[in-house]
């Protein structure tokens, strides 16, 4: 069922161009026509640890697509990791696979960060992940990219029974920014949650799709992504949820609600449901729209000045998102990084 | 001294107001009553500045400033302080949030030196106490689920801590019980002062047996028809506004 393309830097036919449907929305053949020359070995040493630095854990880090240490991890017991995600190029491409694998019983908190220095540069991120029987994984993305920057990152996530995998993704977006994740139920009981925050600006966009595929019973699937965006920038929601045959007692919840805050600015959402097995339990809910003037006024007129009254309701919108999120130093470091870029 | 002279408000293409004349000063009560549909609230957008009310001609001024230049934020900071009618809900912003920002926002338009959260919190007990109000609901989002008459509160809760100078209560007392229409009459009734005006705005006689003005104004038509004391509003409680209504006519 993969509805998605192999994507290789090296080779320009690989790049989908908007003629693919899961593409549709960020044609990147038409932002970029030739391979990219590849990214040099960034000499330049690392600096500070990244947003995640304060919780500690150990760090995973690759630069311009080349590991620093291990590019897999096994995981047993109860695992911190801060997987950095370093661009340091200018004009070029370079790409990268990380590979987790998370024992049975065991606790994952993944930290991953995309760190963008430079300009105008293209990565391809792909990330494997398997959550093995009764494992709990959290993984929680925030992106930092230059506006002229290009990333693609792909996501594929199985889990097996009873298995927990919860996601958060914020992003401010790139030139063209792709943030997939394709997570599979390949047994009985599993827990998904996969939820993002998009706050775009200027000419930026963020595309965040997903698919998830109920392949086994009684999973459960919860998905909240609220985004914001400004000036002309354009922010992409594409979600699939996939019950299959014989998939029965899935649970699965899909809402998208976004805020258009600039006349020029754009929202596609594309919620997609489809339904192969009886007994399930399946909703999405999508909606776009605009402050509440009435709520502006009621806030100014106690005072507080318009574009702080804005940052204030924008800021209470998109925190549901974040106040889902479990690990409560990760919460906070998130509940920053979001008020500092509203 | 609040001064509104002449003013003439539209919304949209539609006159509400047409050329109100009405001066409150300082340390006094005006009670503003009038039929449905007289531009009762239209007068209390217009004073604080809500975008789609504004004035076509005429003057607004407070204290000797003139208010309709400014955004409803500096009006807020000059101490123009407009109690909804209907409280508006505001989702993911705690109730203690919001007016500590409202607070020190004013504060810092004003100059002043902002409020220290402890400081901020030992203020808030002391005037949700007065008010009989429950501490917890304000970690709540403001207003979200609130019953009509814990709105009414939170908003003299604010009153309280913004001590605002000019105070403007659009139908206060809509959607009260006794009870609550009471405690929030003893609220306001607990802001009077001699540097303070009031506008209540209300089409009942009722809201003035607990907050007693020390004129009445009969708003019809988008003018002042007639003004007197006390009595008018229980003249008007007898009679109606029916004579007021044909004379604007």
């Amino acid at each position: 069922m993969n509805a998605f393309p192999l994507i290789d830097l090296k080779d320009a036919s690989s790049f989908p161009s908007r003629r693919v449907e899961a593409w549709k929305y960020s044609d990147l053949r038409r932002h970029l026509r030739e391979a990219p020359a590849p990214s040099p070995s960034a000499t330049v040493p690392l600096v500070g640890g990244g947003p995640f630095e304060a919780l500690g854990g150990e760090a995973m880090v690759f630069v311009n697509g080349r590991a620093v240490g291990e590019t897999q991890m096994m995981v047993s017991g109860d695992k911190m990791v801060r997987l950095r995600l370093i661009s340091r190029a200018q004009g070029t491409g370079h790409a990268l696979t990380a590979r987790l694998s998370v024992r049975a019983g065991a606790k994952l908190l993944l930290l991953e960060s995309h760190e963008g220095h430079g300009s105008a540069y293209v990565a391809h991120n792909r990330l494997e992940l398997d959550v093995a029987r009764g494992a709990e994984v959290t993984r929680i993305v925030l992106t930092d990219e230059p506006a002229d920057a290009m990333s693609i990152t792909q996501a594929q996530v199985r889990v097996e029974a009873g298995g927990l995998y919860r996601q958060t993704i914020l992003t401010t977006g790139a030139k063209l920014q792709r943030l997939e994740t394709q997570v599979t139920h390949r047994a009985r009981g599993a827990d998904v949650r996969l939820d993002g925050v998009y706050v775009l600006s200027g000419e930026r966009q963020a595309d965040l799709t997903s698919v998830v595929d109920h392949v086994a019973a009684d999973g459960v699937t919860s998905q909240l992504t609220k985004g914001v965006v400004r000036d002309t920038a354009r922010g992409v929601f594409q979600g699939k949820i996939v019950v299959e045959r014989g998939a029965d007692g899935t649970d699965a919840r899909m809402g998208h609600h976004a805020l258009i805050l600039g006349e020029r600015a754009e929202i596609d959402a594309k919620p997609e449901l489809e339904i192969y097995a009886d007994d399930v339990q399946c909703a999405h809910g999508n909606t776009v729209g605009n402050l509440d003037e009435a709520a502006l006024f009621y806030m100014q007129q106690r005072g507080i000045a318009a574009d702080e009254a804005r940052a204030l309701l924008t800021q209470a919108f998109l925190i549901e998102v974040v106040d889902r999120i479990v690990h409560e130093g990760a919460r906070e470091v998130v509940r920053e990084w979001l008020t500092a870029r509203l | 001294m609040l001064s509104i002279s002449n003013l003439h408000v539209s919304v949209g293409d539609k006159p509400i107001l047409k050329g109100l004349t009405l001066d409150v000063p300082a340390g006094e009560v005006h009670a503003i009553m009038g039929p449905n549909g007289a531009g009762k609230s239209t007068l209390g957008y217009a004073v604080a500045g809500r975008p789609g009310y504004e004035a076509t001609q005429g003057g607004v001024s407070w204290k000797g400033e003139d208010l309709l230049g400014l955004e409803p934020a500096e009006r807020a900071a000059k101490g123009v302080f407009l109690s909804f009618q209907y409280p508006i809900e505001i989702p993911g912003v705690p109730a203690l949030t919001f007016v500590r920002t409202a607070l020190n926002a004013q504060k810092r338009a004003r100059g002043e030196e902002e409020v220290t959260a402890p400081a901020f919190l030992k203020m808030v007990k002391a005037a949700s106490t007065a008010l009989k109000m429950d501490f917890d609901m304000l970690k709540r989002p403001l207003n979200v689920g609130f019953s009509g008459g814990e709105k009414k509160r939170m908003e003299i809760l604010q009153m309280a801590l913004l001590e605002p100078s000019l105070l403007i209560l659009d139908e206060t007392d809509s959607g009260l019980d006794i009870d609550a229409l009471r405690i929030v009459a003893e609220g306001v009734n607990a802001l009077r002062s001699p540097d303070r005006a009031m506008l209540v705005i209300t089409h009942y006689q009722r809201l003035l047996d607990y907050i007693k003005p020390d004129r009445v104004h009969v708003l019809a038509g988008g003018r002042i028809v007639a003004s007197g004391g006390p009595e008018l509003a229980l003249q008007l409680e007898a009679e109606g506004y029916d004579k007021y209504a044909m004379e604007a006519a």
